[in-house]
């Protein structure tokens, strides 16, 4: 499912004394089956723009088109609960949603709520449950029993059983040891490959950036700054550290190594294997002339 | 969801009432809703409307945003006058429409209460509009202090008081967090049948508990290991000061008063 943001402007409490603009002039394109990171700092109107991709927030200027369903200012919106049900969202700390009395009832929750019947929930329940790496045995216990991690990983089974076409990922490994962190990426990564998902990711972390996006937006001071590919985006770093944000560890070592050895690279490389080669490369070129 | 309310919300701004001592402005609020129940006729009730206007004046506070936030609030004042109009039956009938009947006095009274209810309303909006939260309770606990002697546990009340105070905002700002992830569920909060409304306020409610106790440990953890032992001999970051405006305002009050005393039949 496309959606497509277009010169949206969002203003919280307006018209009263703690008006504040949010964001001012976003337009951004995401087509189907897109890998989309946002990234900004604090405060930088990420999660303004993220709300908006299911209609939690009703543009005060522009449009949001979500699928055929197009969402204007200043117009009543009614019936969004299939948007809603296509675009699922994983809020930060998704664990504080959690409220059922088994890990079960809270999975299919989301479900049930969209007209699922209820076998399918449950087998729906147990496949997510699967994906988010916990096992069968815990959907009897209460979701307040588990780690929280587990906790975590429940509550983004919860999303997952609404089996969206759209999922959005709120900094979802917020918190978590590496470890765990490393095996959630994945497995998001994972599913956008495999059900060609169309995934948002809004981070801080510049590496997930470059290992799981195709599609980068950089949002600064409520405004789109920057957008591209990843290689386009690290292409500049320079230009990325003058706004405060950081650069891929693999991306500082490409430039150390080359101020240190005095030469460039055909191109910014984002991953361990492909600067190794290619430096091998350079090198050996080196040694034949 | 929640950006109207104005209720124990405090809006920075630069104004004479803003400025007050906390504790002025209390008995301030303490004497006029004493003394509101003076008035009992037009030229006193004029006398109250004048002067709550005026300190609305002084307030500074955008009439625009008031007139939001008290329009909830608005409906009972009229619901008030309602009543009063439909079940005073003294004095001469005014108006009859079938079986309902207006009379003289309900009219009067009706006008009278829902406008003493309405300054009521509009005066403590303003003590809470232009005093912090923590110079409300720093002003209680200066002025219930003489309490102490009666082993009235003034520290510890002004505490929980201004623990409360403070984790208003925060509550809200998640409940307003949680409303969405369940929204972003599939919950219909605003909309459907009044019996699925009421169920769906149990996956805002669960959460909001779970995470409230859970802040308020935190908190009690934090406060030990800086070393918060209780009301003994602690000291004050904030020193109240009273200034000619404090004592200036209560004369004020105390000129109308007389004046309502006088002029009430």
């Amino acid at each position: 499912m496309d959606i497509s943001l277009s010169h949206v402007e969002y203003r919280y409490q307006a018209n009263t004394p703690f008006e504040r603009l949010a964001i001012q002039d976003v337009s951004i394109d995401i087509p189907s089956g897109t890998y989309l990171a946002l990234i900004g700092h604090t405060g930088s109107g990420k999660s303004t723009v993220l709300q908006h991709l299911n209609a939690l927030l009703q543009p005060t200027d522009g449009m949001v088109k979500i699928g055929d369903n197009e969402i204007k200012a200043k117009q009543k919106n009614k019936n969004l609960k299939p948007v809603r049900q296509k675009v699922g969202i994983v809020f930060q700390f998704p664990e504080h949603q959690l409220f059922e009395e088994t890990v079960e009832k809270d999975i299919i929750f989301g479900p049930l709520n969209f007209g699922v019947t209820e076998e399918e929930a449950k087998r729906r329940a147990r496949v997510a449950l699967k994906q988010v790496g916990l096992s069968e045995e815990i959907l009897q216990k209460s979701p307040f029993d588990l780690s929280g991690g587990q906790m975590r990983r429940v509550a983004i089974a919860g999303v997952l059983a609404m089996e969206p076409e759209v999922i959005v990922l709120d900094e979802p490994t917020a918190g978590l040891d590496p470890r765990g962190r490393k095996e959630i990426m994945d497995m998001f990564y994972q599913l956008h490959q495999d059900r060609g998902l169309s995934t948002i990711l809004v981070t801080h972390s510049m590496e997930d950036a470059a290992r799981y996006a195709d599609q980068i937006v950089i949002m600064q001071q409520g405004k789109v700054a920057k957008k591209g590919s990843p290689e386009e985006i690290f292409s500049s770093p320079v230009e990325l550290v003058q706004m405060g944000l950081d650069v891929p560890e693999v991306v500082r070592f490409q430039l150390k190594v080359e101020e240190k050895m005095g030469m460039k690279l055909d191109r910014i490389y984002l991953s361990i294997d492909e600067l190794s080669s290619a430096v091998s490369d350079f090198l050996s070129r080196g040694v034949r002339s | 969801m929640m950006e109207k309310m104005i209720f124990g919300r405090y809006v920075p701004a630069d104004s004479v009432l803003h400025k007050m001592d906390p504790r002025s402005k209390l008995i301030l609020i303490f004497l006029f809703v004493c003394i509101i129940f003076l008035a009992n006729n037009v030229v006193t009730y004029a006398l109250i409307g004048i002067y709550t206007f005026l300190m609305l004046g002084l307030s500074r506070i955008p009439i625009r945003f008031l007139y939001g936030g008290l329009k909830p609030v608005l409906w009972l004042v009229l619901f008030t006058l309602v009543l009063q109009l439909l079940f005073t039956k003294q004095g001469a009938v005014i108006f009859e429409l079938g079986p309902v009947k207006i009379y003289e006095e309900g009219l009067r009274q009706g006008i009278f209460i829902s406008l003493r209810f309405f300054f009521l309303i509009l005066m403590t909006s303003l003590l809470t509009l232009t005093t912090t939260p923590i110079e409300i309770t720093d002003g209680l606990e200066t002025l219930l202090h003489p309490l102490k002697k009666v082993r009235f546990p003034v520290h510890e009340m002004a505490l929980m008081m201004s623990i409360s105070l403070r984790f208003i905002p925060t509550l809200m700002e998640e409940t307003d967090k949680i409303m969405k992830a369940q929204i972003a569920r599939g919950v219909e909060f605003a909309s459907g049948p009044f019996k699925e409304r009421i169920k769906a306020v149990i996956p805002l409610l669960i959460p909001l508990f779970v995470s409230s106790f859970k802040r308020a440990e935190e908190l009690a953890i934090a406060m030990e290991a800086r070393g918060y032992r209780g009301g003994e001999g602690r000291t004050k970051y904030r020193q109240l000061s009273w200034h000619m405006a404090d004592s200036l305002q209560l004369m004020i009050l105390v000129v109308l008063s007389v004046l309502l005393f006088l002029l009430r039949s």
